[in-house]
């Protein structure tokens, strides 16, 4: 197999090469995706990870690599409930929650998919005995 | 600083749920307040905090509810202002703190409320109840109001998340709060070690996946259950919510799991001060706090 000794690997090459993806997520979540160096201590303290079907330190490797469509097609996007407890625990200081935060906005911004909540679904009784602040930030973090 | 004798004032801000469902909140914050000598003073007009805070790092849109409210504050001629609720706490925290860093987003966010006769220019503060407990009045001076110490009386406190995260706004330590331990100490109580503080409730997913609260709710309730608190004190309407409500669900899914009731740290306030009993209001509850209180000889017999 031929060796093949590129100068440009994924960590120098500028953002235009990984693709707009990579440089937008970055953009919207103001974070640098290639600080992260996979400790996993975000998945060992996410209180959600139990119910994602990929986790926080999975998350932020899939969109280093510009992987979009397994990203957008996830439900842990959409798990995650911004406690931050990935955010205050990460050893590079990276804001996990607003990666994960960027990718909702993209979901719902790119009209891949409809709103990830319809409040159709929910029973009007379960509607009557919600609290406000519930139902309020269900909708703000999970409609467009 | 006012003076000892004189009640002092205090601009309160509620939020939505304090106005409906977490009404026991409310009415116990202004109660025990009252007797701390302080006048909680409503904000005259208010709207929502926004309730969750946008975390795009371009994001102006979501700061204008509440950066609305901390303009409020300021037409008022105060400085600074309260609420109870964690969630309005972080959100108008946040916002403050966020456009005092961005100027531009300010500039955006004041011409867009145009109607408005003065800007805000970050010149209002956000205070939780407990900092002002704890800063302002005094763990001490507290101590010397309590009329009926809760002697005996196991309390779990849980922070969750809004108290203590980010840490820009945390006015505590973000793995192990002591503000609202000390809070029972000083009431008469005993807090109990607690090791799911600040494990996140599940918060919103309690309107499309009550599962994952069912199953939160299990852990966090059985970790005060093993310490043998006799009940959960709590600053969020929304885990107060999900940890109260949701246990039906987490009985489903655990069938050992134990019932214990839910207070919020004010109501065991007005409880400690003598407050009358329609400052408490359990009749808002759904794990009734009476059988446990009435144990302790807080309450008379349920």
């Amino acid at each position: 197999m031929a060796i093949t000794t590129s100068p440009t690997t994924m960590r120098n090459s500028p953002l235009q090469k990984r693709g707009p993806f990579v440089a937008r997520v970055e953009k919207i979540a103001g974070q640098k995706l290639l600080a992260c160096y996979q400790c996993g201590k975000c998945s060992a303290g996410c209180p959600m990870a139990a119910h994602m079907d990929v986790l926080p330190n999975q998350i932020i490797r899939l969109a280093q690599l510009g992987m979009q469509e397994r990203l957008m097609a996830s439900s842990a996007i959409w798990t995650c409930v911004s406690c931050l407890t990935c955010n205050s625990r990460c050893p590079k200081g990276i804001r996990i929650a607003e990666i994960i935060e960027a990718l909702r906005g993209m979901a719902i911004g790119l009209r891949r998919r409809d709103d990830h909540l319809d409040i159709r679904d929910i029973s009007l009784e379960t509607r009557g005995v919600l609290p406000p602040i519930a139902l309020i930030s269900a909708m703000r973090k999970q409609t467009s | 600083m006012a003076g000892e004798s004189k009640p002092m004032k205090l601009m309160y801000y509620p939020g939505c749920t304090l106005k409906n469902h977490a009404r026991n909140f409310d009415v116990s914050t202004v109660s025990s307040m009252a007797e701390l000598d302080v006048e909680v003073e409503e904000m005259a007009r208010w709207n929502c905090c926004g309730t969750v805070h946008a975390l795009a790092s371009d994001d102006i849109m979501h700061r204008v509810a509440p950066v609305t409210n901390l303009l409020r504050v300021k037409e008022a001629n105060a400085s600074e202002f309260m609420t109870s609720c964690a969630m309005c706490y972080n959100t108008l925290k946040r916002a403050n703190i966020d456009v005092r860093k961005r100027a531009s987003a300010l500039e955006s966010i004041n011409k867009f409320m145009y109607l408005d006769k003065i800007k805000y220019e970050g010149d209002v503060d956000v205070l939780h109840l407990l900092e002002y407990l704890r800063d302002r009045i005094g763990f001490d001076k507290l101590a010397a109001k309590v009329k009926k110490p809760l002697a005996g009386l196991r309390v779990a406190c849980y922070y969750g998340c809004l108290l203590v995260r980010p840490k820009e706004v945390a006015f505590d330590d973000a793995e192990n709060p002591t503000v609202m331990e000390n809070l029972v100490v000083a009431l008469g109580g005993t807090p109990v070690p607690f090791a799911q503080k600040t494990e996140c409730c599940g918060a919103y997913h309690t309107v499309g996946n009550p599962e994952i609260i069912a199953d939160r709710t299990d852990k966090i309730m059985g970790s005060a259950h093993e310490e043998q608190a006799d009940l959960v004190v709590v600053s969020c309407p929304l885990c107060a919510f999900n940890l109260d409500f949701r246990q039906a669900d987490a009985k489903r899914l655990n069938p050992e799991f134990h019932h214990l009731p839910v207070l919020y740290f004010t109501q065991l306030m007005a409880l400690a001060f003598g407050c009358d009993e329609s400052a408490l209001r359990f009749d808002l509850h759904h794990i009734d706090p009476l059988p446990v209180l009435a144990a302790r000889g807080l309450m008379g017999p349920a």
